[in-house]
């Protein structure tokens, strides 16, 4: 059992006075600090979550209503900018970077009473299944230190699960908040694309990523997005929120009106066994809680890891051009020339994986190449999406794994980075087009979470949220 | 020296691309300040403009009206999809390493410019003209082993537009240029301040034999005066026509303009081209416009230069007067605006012509700017029309106006004040009038004759004796009246 309670009982005690922000931020900076061997957070952001905390309990005593989070401790994955530490994305050529603004989810989450006490680690820039790509550490899945916790958002699944804060942030591109949610044993929450404003988050592939919480359970993550979504005026891509609570959504949920369907092409081949009968398991007991079931097929399904290796690393060339060491972060100190100092900045301050997908990016975004490559898998992308709306026509929900197999170990995978691209095989769709998806634990094999995943149509956040606190609810 | 003979063997083909600064008070894609003239370096900088990490555009709804104002200067409608990319390159001026502009979609596809060149109308069309925003400013002192940036500039909204080849002089051109200048600004859509820089032009310049095949360009970058446009085509021209005629080939290649030396001087070669990867801006959703936003915007267009030219024109103003008053905006605006009100067109003409010469000079001799010309329609039509009445004199009636637009006021208490109404009171004037005939029997008896030369010399004699003020006309009247009656 964890020991915390859910945030709305967190924020209610703190409100009446049962407890006190500062009491709850000491028990987060305690356990950061208990387990820090597992690698989860890169920083703790004592002295301000501090501060923080004791302004809302002297708000408190004078009978202030605080808010829906009020004193409930949360970690950031370490690509949102943020007050009171470094903000680096795991990256060297941010090392020191001091962000002068805080993102839009940090400053709606405070405005709630939330406090930000940690950063939680991530592969660098958010490119990578495992957290091994961080340059600074590779962080130790909380249920075998032997193990990936999953990536990106590796740090903020584990430090969920290792009980060092109520909720965490995650950024998802391909699938970051959801593999390590399935790693870890989590709730991993991925929004539809534009209803969490990006402003003030590192940004990877701009066209998919999205933000969203990773916690306990399902009314967390309801909660958490609820306070987080909506049209921000700094993120021109963001839309309007469902004015139905996404919390209140999730409980009286019907689970017999549920119509779902079976992605065949993620029950095929290449799955592991063992996950394979977990998730059948999950399904059948859906149909007897009244469900209908079916299955469907997306034709093109199979080809969107490749759609997504193409779009993705043209993104990521483009939003990375930014660090060239001349306006902040990591500039080579020997550098005499303009040439150099490009040159040696990004040559020591990029690792292995960002200038891999850098020049992936540039080369399908050359002259000459640009129609083959990045034109083709936009439509392709369109293609998927004319596959999914279709679908959507039958069923209401779709519903498969997370990952085709449970977490792996440390150093298995990082020599081959094709093996690694296809952990991202069954989460990479919901970002090519958009759709609101949802990782939560149903078992384990041999001690390792499994993560079955349910995804619905664009802005079905509120049914899908539903769906997998009633599902939650059948399994546990 | 090349002849006219072989001169006149080769036909230039001339395109122009011209940076035209939006008119909006804060950037393209962020609400840092646009007006960089009087601001300290890096003052005028966001947390967008500076490439911070998770910064992302919000575009400014204003530079969009701009645009489609631009449009419609140009003769045609904003398209009603268009987007933004994404062109990558870095340099230090550059602080996301791409600069966003409309490469796949742009704002405005096609259009035309009527151009009038010695008395002939040449239509340039317009093959495109896109948004996009400014870099930052580099400067390199000389001597010094650094360089300075100065990031004011980064975001400034820009309207690039790009002709088709369809100028064939450097008078052309000029022309082309100015004509734009004046689009521009009478739409509203830029300051067009060259001084600042508010407009930039980079000339394509080739030469051919043959008529039908256009020769090998080159590009001059960064002209900002009509004056520069033209020399700088002109010595292109020639420069290419040297090279063909020694046997030699022109490259494709970039140059700038020296002007100092009056010469373009080469840049970069085809061969360091950049390859700019290109690439939909997915931060910065389309650009949708409704057919009532296009609608509501044509509507608001002001009148454009060559329907102003026609309605001055049909005033009877000379063709010089016409374009002084156009290149004056503030003057020519005001002329028409007094038109629209339904006055007299021959007092407007009379203010018009007033406006080209008295109040230019002063214009010009820095006495008064057009800005603070105190331009009060109801008090110039008065004294329009007191001339009109003959309640003042045309020499008079300068005297008040040089008062009336530097100070403001009444037209009638200035020449009241100045003592320069005539008079035309015809008893009062009758008295004078029988006063100095008395006094001229000779010339009296003449006039009585049919001399008609000396009814002059008694009405110059009539107006010494009343100071000037006495009304010419009625004047006469009155000689012709009171020597009848005798």
């Amino acid at each position: 059992m964890s020991q915390w309670q859910s945030i709305t009982k967190l924020a209610n005690d703190v409100q009446s006075g049962r407890t006190s922000a500062s009491a709850l931020v000491d028990q987060a900076l305690q356990t950061i600090e208990d387990k820090k061997e597992f690698n989860a957070v890169i920083v703790s952001i004592t002295e301000r979550a501090r501060e923080r905390a004791k302004n809302i309990d002297n708000r408190v005593t004078n009978g202030e209503t605080i808010g829906r989070l009020a004193g409930v401790p949360f970690i950031a994955k370490d690509n949102f900018l943020t007050f009171g530490s470094d903000t680096t994305a795991a990256s060297n050529i941010l090392k020191g970077f001091k962000a002068p603004y805080q993102s839009t989810a940090i400053e709606r989450l405070e405005a709630e009473g939330a406090i930000c006490v940690a950063k939680a680690n991530l592969d660098a820039f958010a490119h990578g299944s495992s957290t091994e790509n961080s340059d600074f550490m590779t962080t130790k899945n909380p249920h075998d230190p032997t193990r990936v916790p999953g990536g990106s958002s590796g740090g903020s699944a584990a430090a969920v699960i290792l009980d060092m804060a109520p909720f965490a942030l995650g950024t998802d591109t391909g699938g970051s908040i959801r593999l390590p949610a399935s790693f870890c044993g989590a709730v991993g929450y991925k929004p539809t694309y534009g209803l969490v404003s990006r402003s003030g988050v590192v940004a990877m592939a701009s066209s998919t990523d999205v933000i969203g919480p990773l916690t306990r359970t399902v009314e967390d993550a309801a909660l958490v997005l609820d306070v987080m979504a909506g049209k921000d005026a700094l993120d021109s891509t963001t839309i309007d929120r469902d004015p139905t609570s996404y919390q209140t959504s999730t409980t009286n949920y019907k689970l017999a009106n549920a119509k779902i369907g079976v992605i065949r092409e993620y029950m095929a081949e290449g799955l592991d066994p063992g996950v394979k009968k977990q998730i059948e398991n999950a399904i059948e007991k859906l149909k007897v809680a009244g469900a209908t079931v079916s299955e469907i097929s997306l034709p093109s399904l199979p080809l969107a890891l490749a759609c997504y290796y193409i779009i993705m690393p043209a993104e990521v060339s483009s939003n990375l051009s930014r660090y060239d060491g001349q306006r902040y972060g990591f500039s080579h100190p020997k550098a005499t020339s303009l040439d150099d100092s490009y040159n040696w900045s990004r040559t020591e301050g990029f690792g292995r994986e960002a200038k891999r997908r850098i020049m992936i990016g540039t080369y399908v975004l050359s002259s000459g190449y640009y129609d083959a490559y990045y034109k083709k898998a936009q439509q392709l992308r369109t293609k998927l999406i004319d596959e999914f709306s279709q679908a959507f026509r039958t069923v209401d929900f779709m519903i498969g794994p997370t990952a085709p197999t449970p977490a792996f170990e440390i150093g298995q995978n990082i020599s081959d980075p094709l093996k690694m691209y296809l952990t991202d095989i069954m989460t990479v769709a919901a970002n090519l087009v958009g759709l609101p998806a949802i990782s939560i634990p149903i078992g384990q094999i041999d001690g390792l979470p499994i993560g079955l995943q349910l995804m619905a149509a664009q802005n079905k956040d509120r049914h899908l949220l539903g769906l997998a606190k009633a599902t939650e609810g059948i399994l546990s | 020296m090349i002849s006219d003979k072989v001169q006149k063997q080769y036909t230039p083909t001339i395109g122009i691309e011209c940076h035209v600064q939006l008119k909006t008070k804060t950037k393209l894609f962020s609400a840092a300040g646009n007006d960089a003239r009087e601001a300290l370096p890096n003052t005028l900088i966001s947390h967008i403009d500076l490439g911070m990490p998770g910064a992302l555009p919000v575009l400014n709804e204003k530079a969009v009206e701009l645009g489609m104002r631009a449009a419609f200067a140009l003769n045609t409608k904003p398209q009603k999809l268009s987007t933004f990319d994404r062109k990558h390159y870095f340099y230090p001026d550059l602080p996301t390493g791409y600069q966003i502009t409309q490469f796949y979609n742009p704002i405005i596809k096609g259009g035309h410019v009527i151009v009038n060149v010695d008395g002939k109308e040449i239509k340039v069309n317009i093959h495109e003209a896109h948004l996009e925003a400014d870099a930052g400013k580099s400067i390199h002192p000389t001597g010094k082993d650094y360089s300075l940036i100065d990031l004011n500039r980064v975001g400034t909204p820009l309207l690039e537009i790009v002709s088709e080849p369809d100028m064939h002089s450097a008078l052309e051109a000029k022309a082309y240029a100015k004509e734009l200048y004046l689009l521009m600004r009478y739409a509203e859509v830029s300051d067009a301040n060259l001084f600042y820089g508010n407009m930039r032009f980079d000339v394509n310049v080739s030469i051919s034999t043959d008529t039908n095949k256009l020769g090998t360009r080159s590009e001059t970058k960064n002209l900002n005066s009509f004056k520069s446009v033209e020399k700088a085509v002109e010595y292109e021209v020639k420069r290419q026509i040297e090279l063909l005629e020694k046997g030699q080939t022109v490259i494709q290649e970039t140059r700038g303009w020296d002007d100092a030396k009056q010469k373009t001087f080469s840049q970069r070669g085809k061969e360091e081209a950049h390859d700019y990867r290109y690439m939909p801006d997915p931060d910065i959703p389309p650009i949708e416009l409704t057919d009532s936003v296009i609608a509501s915007t044509q509507s608001s267009m002001p009148k454009l230069p060559n329907e102003l030219r026609d309605k001055l024109q049909s005033l009877g103003l000379s063709n010089s007067a016409t374009e002084t008053l156009i290149e004056e905006m503030p003057a020519g605006k005001f002329v028409i605006g007094l038109l629209d009100k339904g006055f007299n067109n021959i007092d407007v003409k009379r203010i018009a012509n007033w406006l080209t010469s008295e109040v230019q000079a002063r214009v010009t001799s820095a006495q008064l700017t057009w800005e603070n010309a105190k331009l009060e329609p109801a008090s110039l039509m008065l004294l329009a029309q007191m001339v009109s009445k003959n309640e003042i004199s045309s020499t008079g009636a300068k005297v008040v106006l040089g008062e009336l637009v530097t100070n403001g006021g009444d037209a009638l208490k200035i020449a009241e004040s100045k003592n320069l109404l005539q008079v035309s009171n015809e008893d009062e004037l009758t008295k004078i009038v029988e006063k100095v005939l008395a006094e001229n029997p000779k010339a009296a008896a003449d006039i009585k004759a049919g001399e008609m030369k000396a009814i002059g010399f008694m009405v110059g004699q009539i107006m010494k004796a009343s100071q000037g003020k006495a009304n010419p006309s009625l004047t006469q009247t009155l000689i012709k009246k009171l020597l009848q009656s005798k």
